[in-house]
């Protein structure tokens, strides 16, 4: 389509993809916090270690959180296959494509104020799909294989875990190297973060297309 | 029948009556973590079976894994040595020397051809075609591949023969190798730690001599019933860590209530072994029992990893840096974080510039 046809609004996020970000979202925020914090544990507390199960708690919430952050995204899954098509763009980069690359380079040049023009995109443009592929989509597998490995530890061989991740473990190189990357997953998606909200905000401020209410309400609209 | 005397013969011989020798079959069970029921197969085992051959060889090695063999209590070394098996070769507890003991070797191959046990302490050399280990004249590899090429199956004692150990460290400069890597058609088993524990050691003889197979390995090759799970599982000081009781130093409060070492560096949330099941010299002690965190010792590269003493180690990234997680990952939301300050910033003043101008252009869609 050509710029004069562009509607006024477009439903870009459906309702379960919406769903899916606020609970990564939060899922992430729960799991980054006490992923810290049993990495670099508060300082000790006295008395009875029975009157006390603050690393336990911790270690809960991480795996209840963990566990909102795997469904959920194996629900995003599904409502990629299912869904309309902006819902598939994070899963896959169209690199076959010349006009995708040409949109790349143009989104990097607006990036470094080499131009003014932002031609629209309903869903994602090909710069912001390329970071979100690379630092939102697979790092999510990693955390999930990776954390799933750490987990299957705890629960034992011949566990679920141990039998569905526990493969992991020696090809990262250990269960300490395993603990090592985890954590340092959880900095990169941090950092793909601070971006993903400046990014979002700023198309808000400065774009022609709406950006953060598009993931509240769903409905993509456009400024002249 | 096997013209070789059974355990059960040689005990007789040696004056043991037959109702110690049940209770020493009821105490292996119990240390293997059999069921009662085993004690019946294990002393059946012992009285029929031909004694098993094994040929002991070093590489390089500190011979802390003899050190720790000889301590066993449950089987006792010299029950092993003396009746259970019979260690036709073993450098540093035969009599033999010279080529007396060389002899050994080639007896062994043309006697018990693919029916020994070749139990591996230490791991070959291989840069300089083996000269870092010399043994009777030829390299230690030459020697290792030809007793292992007729064996029945590998024990590879130890974090050297398992991992490679500090002989391995980085630059790893005589190309020390591991066992498993080094012969690759026969099983092998890796009873890693530096040393292993002797009654884990004893009780995989055990295990091999009672039920004639191999125990049952984990992916990376260890037996489950002795590395299945982490020292941190099973750790006395374990509700101390669900707690958040921990040791911030070692002179500390905390480390006098015998808190939990994490803090201090301890690695036994990722090490596999049996340290704080079955404990060290009869189950007298281990480290964590001592006050000091777990090293590492039983698991692949623990020389490698930076720290015995924080609890997050280094990434060992290719290159040799040495960063840990949240040295690289402070620097990289660091710079998210400044590169959006930054970017934030020109873009206000480029908006200024234009004089407050509104929104960018469109353009022409790609879509």
């Amino acid at each position: 389509m050509s710029s004069p046809t562009i509607p006024q609004a477009v439903y870009v996020f459906e309702a379960p993809v919406r769903l899916w970000h606020w609970v990564h979202t939060f899922s992430f925020l729960t799991l980054a916090a006490t992923g810290y914090l049993i990495a670099h544990p508060l300082p000790s507390i006295g008395g009875e270690a029975s009157d006390h199960f603050l690393m336990g708690n911790l270690r809960l919430i991480h795996f209840v959180a963990a566990w909102f952050f795997a469904v959920g995204f194996a629900v995003r899954i599904y409502w990629a296959l299912v869904g309309n098509r902006y819902a598939r763009e994070i899963f896959y980069l169209p690199v076959w494509r010349g006009a995708w690359w040409k949109g790349l380079f143009h989104e990097m040049a607006y990036y470094l104020f080499l131009t003014r023009e932002q031609p629209p995109f309903l869903g994602h443009n090909p710069l912001a799909q390329t970071a979100m592929f690379f630092l939102n989509t697979l790092m999510t597998l990693f955390m999930i294989a990776t954390g799933f490995a750490l987990y299957s530890e705890g629960l034992g061989p011949g566990s679920w875990a141990d039998r569905a991740f526990g493969w992991v473990l020696p090809l990262v190189g250990g269960g300490e190297a395993t603990q090592n990357w985890h954590e340092l997953g959880m900095w990169i998606m941090l950092a793909f973060a601070i971006i993903h909200i400046y990014m979002a905000v700023r198309a808000d401020i400065f774009g022609r297309q709406s950006s953060v209410s598009a993931m509240i309400g769903g409905w993509r609209s456009f400024r002249r | 029948m096997s013209t070789e005397p059974t355990f059960y013969e040689i005990l007789r011989r040696q004056g043991i009556t037959r109702r110690k020798f049940l209770k020493f079959c009821s105490l292996t069970a119990a240390s293997l973590g059999l069921a009662p029921e085993f004690a019946g197969t294990i002393a059946h085992a012992l009285e029929t079976k031909p004694r098993v051959p094994v040929i002991w060889l070093h590489g390089l090695e500190c011979t802390c894994c003899t050190e720790s063999f000889i301590r066993s209590g449950h089987p006792l070394a010299a029950d092993v040595i003396l009746s259970m098996i019979s260690l036709d070769y073993d450098d540093t507890l035969m009599a033999a020397a010279g080529y007396q003991a060389e002899e050994i070797l080639e007896q062994t191959i043309a006697k018990h051809d693919g029916n020994y046990i070749l139990a591996c302490e230490g791991n070959p050399p291989l840069n300089e075609e083996g000269m870092y280990c010399i043994q009777a004249g030829r390299p230690y590899v030459e020697k290792l591949r030809r007793m292992a090429a007729h064996s029945k199956a590998i024990i590879a004692w130890g974090t050297c023969a398992s991992w490679g150990c500090v002989q391995a460290a980085k630059p790893n400069p005589t190309r020390a190798t591991p066992i498993h890597k080094v012969v690759t058609d026969k099983p092998v088993i890796k009873v890693p730690g530096c040393p292993p524990i002797a009654e884990v050691m004893t009780g995989v003889i055990t295990y091999i001599l009672t039920f004639d197979r191999l125990p049952e390995l984990d992916r990376l090759g260890r037996p489950k019933m002795f590395y299945g799970r982490r020292l941190h599982d099973k750790c006395y000081r374990r509700a101390h860590f669900d707690a958040g009781q921990f040791v911030e130093r070692f002179d500390d409060e905390g480390a006098r209530k015998g808190y939990c070492l994490y803090k201090m560096g301890c690695k036994g949330p990722t090490t596999h072994n049996a340290c704080s099941t079955m404990e060290w010299n009869g189950g007298l002690s281990w480290p964590v029992k001592s006050g000091h965190g777990c090293l590492g010792c039983a698991e692949e590269d623990f020389w490698d990893r930076g720290s015995f003493y924080t609890p997050t180690t280094n990434l060992n990234v290719p290159g040799g840096v040495e960063v840990t997680a949240d040295q690289v990952g402070k620097v990289i939301a660091g710079a998210a974080a400044a590169g959006v300050a930054a970017h934030a910033t020109v873009s206000v003043v480029s908006r200024l510039v234009r004089g407050g101008k509104g929104r960018d252009e469109g353009g022409s869609s790609n879509e």
